[in-house]
């Protein structure tokens, strides 16, 4: 199978989560649009590993699941603090740190 | 024992003492303190005869010995020791600094013990002849020039001693800025030597100098005219003398040690150290021996005016430096040596009278108030009086064979030199009307009220203690100036040190008579060895014409200021109206002072000034405020990027990561 609808299936996500982060003002979703991103890396990761014939891109994949599950725990935890406290959940109003 | 294991004794017992008293002050007991300062000095000077001893012992041709303790710095070419150089000359001056100190040391354990600083005042005393030993001791320019400081350190310390009074405070500052100004002069030259002839060491230097310099060339004349700025102003020569006489606003026994017997004639002494350099820059030496004439004379006319005691005496010492410096100046090494070393007996005994006679007066030092103390102070009186009769060269006395023999060396040189022979006995005709001047004035005449009490009652005045430059009166609780210092009648180690000096004062002269025996000159003659000024040497006829000379016009002078002062006590009222300007202008010290004021401190308080208002203000704080308002600008536009907005600072890495990926891209293809 040829590896170029691969990269294009992850282009699209990655794209999709680039245009989630700068449109979305939901704190989550916009975890969620990281997340797309990282998996959008992961797959072309995977598929390149498969093209060359080694598994380093797979392990690279996995430790980048690793690097997006510690990610979403500090994330998740930040907006459960957010919303404990009971800021706005949007990002264009937590600002304090302007300069 | 070698000669050099001695010397560095004679170095290491006053800084000893001078440790030893500072950091026991609080557990040695007020008397300890003196004696151990006295006795640090005594050692030195039983050090320095040993010294002595042992350098007889040797031929008169080898008495010159180098020794180093530790190598202070050798860096590429250059060899910096801590080394002393021990020959005829250092020995000669450490034994006379030694010997006046330990008599100075003894008359202070009397004189200040109502002092409550009399712990810090030893310490002071015995560093400063420490300082004052190094000096004469130095192997090398570099410890040549840290004695040299350390003794300026000294005199501005002693001459503040008294701080709470503000006339002593500027008095130190005023002697240690013009000393600074001497420290330039001499470190100067010691580049201009180094660069020239590669060393430091006095052997070295002294040994290739001939070699190196041609006469009269232009590096050596610069090298002998820096050394000069140094040596006037450690000996308060015109016109860097301003110092010394403010300079009298020390302790009395302080004017009777540093500036009458040994430091200020440090200046001497350098010229005639360098007198190798000298001896091949002969129009130095010929202004040096200038520029001592000139003060010498100007010296003695302030001195014929002066109201107060102290300052009197030291212009006189003034006058008296300047006739060692024409001495070394023209080639009399051993004459002016050795007035040196008469000068240091007989000035620090008139001091210590002075001393006796201002406390008698409740810290008096007008002598317009004084009179009558001859039958008040009987003791302190005779010791004045021998003091001034060697002073005023009286036939036989110290002064009266050192004094001559300068001017017999000058009247052999001939030519323009005589004019230092008519001009140096007009000197010393003057010397002599203003030493009886005094004496006349403080000790013959009405008594006053404090020589009444004393003859009365046999007690000393006492007043409410009050500063004799302005009047002020003193705080005495903390016992700076003491509520009263003691005088010589009823100190006993006051009077020994002014009878061993009295004496010396009246028979030291006779080591050097012409024609009978020359000590002296004998024995720092061969210090002096290598190219000289002049082979001249006077006739021993001649010598005795001279002094016949001198003794005919010290007479003269004596019997002057008798008519002047006592046959009719009108008369120097008379004259003085007479002559108003000229009172005028000799009472205002010649206005030596506005005038340095004028040229120097007013101008450089303006520059100070200007750079304060001008460059300070724009040039300094414009880079400053300037460099501060750009950075803060700069920052103000990059913190417009931190505005909060996570999107946009999501948008600036995706953009700038896309950018990146691109170039990459692009770049690659």
């Amino acid at each position: 199978m040829n590896i170029t609808w691969y990269i294009v299936l992850s282009s699209l996500l990655f794209a999709t989560g680039v245009l989630g982060i700068l449109l979305r003002r939901s704190p989550l979703v916009i975890l969620l649009c990281l997340e797309l991103m990282l998996n959008a890396g992961n797959l072309a990761l995977v598929a390149f590993s498969r093209m060359v014939g080694n598994e380093q891109g797979q392990v690279f994949a996995v430790i980048v699941m690793v690097i997006a599950a510690c990610e979403v725990v500090v994330g998740l935890g930040l907006i459960v603090a957010i919303f404990r406290r009971r800021l706005p959940l949007n990002v264009d109003d937590l600002r304090e740190l302007r300069g | 024992m070698t000669g050099t294991a001695w010397a560095w004794l004679v170095l290491l017992f006053p800084l000893l003492g001078s440790i030893v008293i500072a950091l026991g002050y609080k557990a040695l007991p007020q008397k300890a303190a003196g004696m151990i300062g006295t006795a640090a000095i005594g050692l030195s000077f039983a050090c320095g005869i040993a010294a002595l001893i042992s350098l007889l012992g040797e031929d008169a041709d080898a008495r010159h010995h180098a020794s180093s303790l530790w190598d202070y710095a050798s860096v590429a070419g250059l060899d910096i020791k801590l080394g002393i150089y021990l020959d005829q000359l250092s020995i000669f001056m450490v034994l006379v600094v030694t010997g006046v100190s330990t008599l100075i040391h003894l008359y202070s354990y009397g004189y200040m013990q109502s002092d409550e600083g009399y712990h810090r005042f030893f310490s002071y005393l015995n560093f400063f002849v420490f300082s004052m030993l190094l000096l004469v001791l130095a192997g090398n320019f570099v410890l040549l020039i840290v004695g040299w400081a350390f003794v300026g350190f000294a005199s501005y310390a002693l001459i503040s001693f008294w701080y709470r009074r503000e006339t002593a405070t500027r008095a130190g500052m005023k002697a240690f800025v013009i000393n600074v100004v001497g420290d330039i002069g001499l470190v100067l030259a010691a580049f201009l030597i180094f660069r020239e002839l590669g060393s430091f060491d006095y052997g070295t230097v002294f040994e290739r100098a001939p070699e190196v310099f041609s006469v009269n060339e232009w590096s050596v004349t610069a090298i002998c005219l820096l050394l000069l700025v140094g040596a006037f102003a450690k000996s308060a020569q015109l016109p860097l003398h301003t110092w010394l006489p403010d300079a009298m606003e020390g302790p009395t026994p302080v004017s009777s040690l540093i500036h009458a017997a040994t430091m200020v004639t440090a200046g001497v002494y350098l010229i005639a150290r360098t007198h190798v350099l000298f001896a091949l820059a002969p129009t130095a030496a010929d202004i040096s021996a200038f520029v001592g004439l000139a003060t010498l004379l100007v010296a003695a006319t302030i001195a014929l005016v002066m109201t107060d005691l102290k300052r009197a005496i030291a212009y006189s010492t003034m006058s008296q430096i300047g006739y060692m410096v024409v001495g070394v100046s023209i080639g009399a090494y051993g004459a002016g040596m050795f007035h040196l070393m008469t000068h240091a007996f007989f000035k620090a005994l008139l001091f210590m009278a002075a001393g006796s006679i201002i406390a008698a007066m409740a810290n008096e030092q007008n002598i317009d108030r004084m009179g009558g103390f001859a039958k008040a102070m009987r003791f302190t009186s005779v010791t004045m009086l021998c003091g001034g009769l060697a002073l005023a060269a009286f036939p036989l006395t110290s002064g009266f064979f050192s004094k001559d023999e300068i001017l017999a060396y000058a009247g052999a040189r001939g030519g323009m030199y005589l004019i230092f022979v008519v001009l140096g006995y007009f000197g010393a005709f003057l010397t002599a009307i203003y030493t009886f001047r005094l004496i006349f004035r403080v000790l013959q005449g009405e008594p006053c009220a404090e020589a009444r009490e004393l003859i009365e009652t046999g007690h000393v005045a006492h007043e409410a203690p009050k500063n004799p430059a302005t009047g002020e009166p003193e705080d005495t609780d903390v016992g700076f100036p003491g509520p009263e210092h003691h005088i010589a009648e009823t100190s006993a180690p006051m009077r020994v040190a002014m009878g061993v000096l009295a004496f010396l004062a009246l028979v030291g002269g006779l080591v050097q008579v012409p024609g009978v025996d020359n000590v002296i000159s004998d024995f720092l003659d061969p210090a002096f060895e290598g190219p000289v000024l002049s082979h001249v040497h006077p006739s021993i006829e001649w010598d005795w014409i001279g002094l016949a000379i001198g003794g005919i016009i010290s007479l003269a002078g004596i019997w002057a200021a008798h008519w002047l002062y006592v046959a009719n006590p009108e008369r120097p009222r008379a004259l003085e109206q007479r002559f108003q300007a000229l009172h005028d202008f000799l009472f205002h010290k010649w206005y030596f002072d506005e005038a340095i004021d004028l040229l120097v401190v007013r101008p450089a308080l303006a520059i100070g000034r200007f750079a304060n208002r001008t460059f300070e203000r724009f040039v300094v704080d414009g880079l400053v405020t300037g460099t501060e308002e750009t950075v803060r600008s700069a920052g103000g536009i990059v913190s417009r990027a931190q505005n909060g907005f996570v999107r946009s600072y999501a948008l600036l890495l995706i953009a700038g990561f896309a950018g990146l990926a691109l170039y990459f891209l692009l770049s690659s293809s």
